[in-house]
């Protein structure tokens, strides 16, 4: 299984993937997981790739095979949808964050819509998730990847149990009890 | 004990402890940063940020020839630091086993070359072992150390971005643990004195010839058979996308890489009609192999440059036209990274900006000021060059120039390899202001201790250096501190500076946003007040926007430092 997510630096994308690899760890599978740090975390397109099976080589996942792309913005959505397989499914949350290259005028960004036609065009199946709302609903918008783990576990084969653990074993202890709400939160906006 | 998902850092450190390393040593540096961070996690290890790689790498060695197994752990730029005593180092040997871990960066994610550290190994003479995952590198860190013992030399453990920021399935073992192997003095050993180390050169040439014959034989060289069409050459992750591309090939993969096993090439060479040899950046096996006669394809068709994957892969040695559907959309908008919400640089570029300087700048998260909308760089070469480069042009210029030459400099690199240049510009008097950024961490590399901040690794607290009691000791008599959130103030001190002529140390002080965790209520625009003039916008703080010629304020983004406040000059923000 090929799952690859994108996002902006700081939207917590490294502590998602690490959750979903520590479930898929958690059944007995080989996993592998791969991340960038450092200057390229800085409020930068930030993507992990996160492969597990049976027996698992590349920990990169290669253009056109990823069987879920998991995207925290719009912009970045588009950005990686070329990773998709030709049945592939994209999650993508409609939140906005302008790089700032726009925020300074130096360029445009295509508007909403046309992201929406440019995703819609080359993924075989696009669900919006609306997590970056839910979280703030939640009172931190910081949850947002984790409600977004909730709706891709309704589009994996993992039991839940292996989630709720990994959310256990990975999050600071006083924050488990939202991480907990945010991950159900997810998987009804998913149902 | 139970199989855990462990980054490659990670599992070398868990490796070093198992081999019962009892010192380690490093600088902070992106990819490598995380090996010392998780070894000091093991009370058994003494751990510590060393002020810069070369003494992180001599501590090591200290420790080394005094009995203790060690390691010394650096991005592949850290290793030009530490090379002076890395070849002296293949002189002397070991006393208990020593480790090098360069953690090299194809693709420059986080850094200002993809240099290729495995010729580090040929020049010195030193072997260099290469996993291909996080298993391979604890059980290689393992291994490295009984090289080091048995063949008297240090060893060069090479890693990548995508060996040491993967995360991989890891078998944990237990401690091995090692008693200090007590010291003797050798100075014919360990002092490199010219008629010493004339000795210790034949003796490196002998040892290295036994580590060759070794290399022809260790199970880390080893062939997998696939099919006789094609033969696949290859180390580190590399053999990973390889294996993805090539299910069916046969294989020759290097966990040591040099010295070069030539005998074992060629008989696999033997084996299949046609060879490649896969390998990121430099043709480093690829020179080996031709240099035995052999026929090979390498970077004839692969990359020289930036990292591999399995599609680059794929494309150069296989050549089937990409589908449409895989390549990337077109037209969007770069998001390059960007300084933070309340990032104290902001404050000091926009100070900066429009004064007549010429800037030498440093590596850090400040050396994003170099983009817009601060172009606030003209330099950034390596560790601690801004301040050498500004001498340099001042001496070079004159009066020919009125920029002022100046240098930015944050506080880890100054203590890193800026204090050196400080005591050049003090000595030699240049006109350079030195302005050191000061946010009382490593930033970049995820917020370390340096010896600023008042607390080692291991959590000491200890006295921290007096940077401007420091640059006074260098001969610098103006030395000023401001607050880089106090914006106006910032630049009504830096343009003060900046018409006395004479060196000077001007000290930003104020802690990195993200290390208090600042999220303060966020500010908002008045709309009434605000002309849209955008001198807030000049900041380039993410939180700002301009909507329908006002400016807008992201209040899940903002963290409430108010800089933008201080520069506005309608007081629109509050």
């Amino acid at each position: 299984m090929n799952v690859l997510i994108c996002g902006v630096g700081g939207q917590g994308v490294i502590l998602f993937s690490d959750l979903l690899s520590s479930a898929a760890l958690s059944v007995g599978l080989d996993v592998k997981k791969s991340e960038v740090h450092g200057m390229a975390q800085r409020g930068g397109s930030v993507n992990t790739h996160v492969r597990f099976g049976p027996k698992v080589h590349s920990p990169l996942i290669e253009v056109g095979t990823a069987d879920l792309v998991v995207a925290f913005e719009m912009l970045e959505a588009v950005r990686y949808v070329h990773f998709l397989s030709e049945t592939g499914r994209l999650l993508y949350d409609t939140y906005r964050l302008d790089p700032l290259p726009v925020k300074l005028g130096m360029v445009e960004r295509p508007d909403d819509d046309e992201l929406e036609s440019r995703i819609r065009a080359r993924a075989a199946e696009a669900l919006e998730v609306n997590a970056f709302g839910k979280a703030v609903e939640l009172g931190n918008q910081r949850v947002q990847n984790v409600v977004m783990l909730g709706a891709v576990s309704r589009h994996l084969e993992l039991p839940k149990r292996a989630y709720l653990q990994a959310i256990r074993n990975n999050v600071k202890k006083k924050y488990v009890d939202l991480n907990l709400m945010a991950f159900e939160a997810g998987a009804e906006l998913a149902g | 004990m139970s199989r855990k998902l462990l980054s490659g850092d990670e599992a070398i450190a868990r490796g070093a402890w198992e081999a019962g390393c009892r010192v380690a040593a490093a600088y902070p540096g992106t990819p490598s940063t995380e090996i010392l961070e998780a070894l000091a996690e093991y009370k058994e290890v003494y751990c510590e940020w060393s002020t810069n790689e070369k003494v992180a790498l001599e501590v090591a060695l200290g420790a080394s020839l005094t009995g203790a197994r060690a390691l010394a752990a650096m991005k592949h730029v850290g290793l030009n630091v530490a090379a002076d005593p890395f070849f002296s180092a293949a002189y002397i040997g070991t006393h208990a086993g020593l480790v090098v871990v360069s953690a090299d960066d194809p693709g420059l994610h986080s850094s200002q070359n993809e240099q290729d550290n495995r010729y580090y190994g040929l020049a010195a003479k030193v072997p260099v072992l290469c996993p291909s995952d996080s298993q391979e590198a604890k059980e290689l860190t393992k291994l490295a150390f009984e090289i080091s013992e048995e063949f008297d030399i240090p060893v060069l453990l090479r890693i990548t971005t995508r060996i040491a920021h993967s995360r991989t399935v890891v078998e944990p073992a237990e401690r091995e643990e090692r008693p200090l192997k007590g010291y003797e003095k050798k100075p014919s050993k360990a002092v490199m004195l010219p008629a010493f180390a004339r000795l210790r050169h034949v003796d490196l040439e002998a040892r290295y010839d036994r580590l060759r014959e070794y290399s022809e034989k260790t199970p880390w060289n080893r062939v997998e058979k696939g099919s006789s069409d094609v033969g696949i050459i290859c180390d580190g992750v590399a053999y990973q996308y390889a294996r993805e591309v090539f299910p069916d090939a046969s294989f020759l993969r290097f966990g040591m890489v040099n010295p070069f096993p030539s005998r074992l090439v060629r008989d696999f060479a033997a084996l299949v009609r046609k060879l490649f040899v896969v390998e990121e950046v430099d043709p480093f096996i690829e020179l080996h192999v031709k240099a035995l006669g052999l026929e090979v394809a390498g970077k004839d068709k692969l990359p020289r440059w930036h990292e591999l994957n399995p599609e680059r892969v794929r494309s150069a040695l296989v050549g089937e036209a990409r589908p449409d559907r895989t390549k990337p959309e077109e037209g969007l908008p770069n998001r390059p990274p960007a300084m933070c919400p309340g990032c104290p640089h902001t404050g000091m570029y926009f100070a900066l900006q429009n004064q007549k300087v010429i800037v030498g700048g440093d590596i850090g998260c400040y050396t994003l000021g170099a983009l817009p909308p601060h172009n606030g760089m003209d330099t950034c070469i390596d560790m601690g060059a801004s301040i050498t480069f500004a001498h340099g042009a001042d001496k070079a210029l004159g009066d020919s120039d009125e920029r002022r030459r100046i240098a930015v400099i944050g506080d880890s690199t100054f203590f890193h390899s800026g204090i050196t240049g400080l005591v050049n510009v003090g000595y030699n008097r240049s006109d350079v202001v030195t302005i050191v950024t000061d946010n009382s961490t490593t930033g970049m590399t995820g917020h370390q201790e340096h010896p600023g901040t008042g607390r080692t690794l291991k959590g000491t607290e200890v006295k921290p250096v007096d940077t401007a009691a420091l640059a006074r000791a260098c001969g610098i008599d103006k030395v000023v501190e401001v607050d880089p959130y106090t914006v106006k103030q910032t630049r009504k001190v830096i343009r003060t500076v900046l018409k006395e002529p004479g060196p000077a140390v001007i000290i930003n002080r104020r802690p990195c946003a993200l290390l208090i965790g600042l999220k303060d209520p966020p500010k908002a625009v008045d709309l009434d007040k605000c002309t849209g003039c955008k001198t807030c916008i000049s900041l380039g703080c993410p939180a700002l926007t301009m909507q329908d010629g006002k400016s807008m304020i992201q209040a899940t983004v903002c963290v409430g430092c108010g800089m933008c406040a201080d520069v506005c000059p309608k007081e629109a923000i509050a």
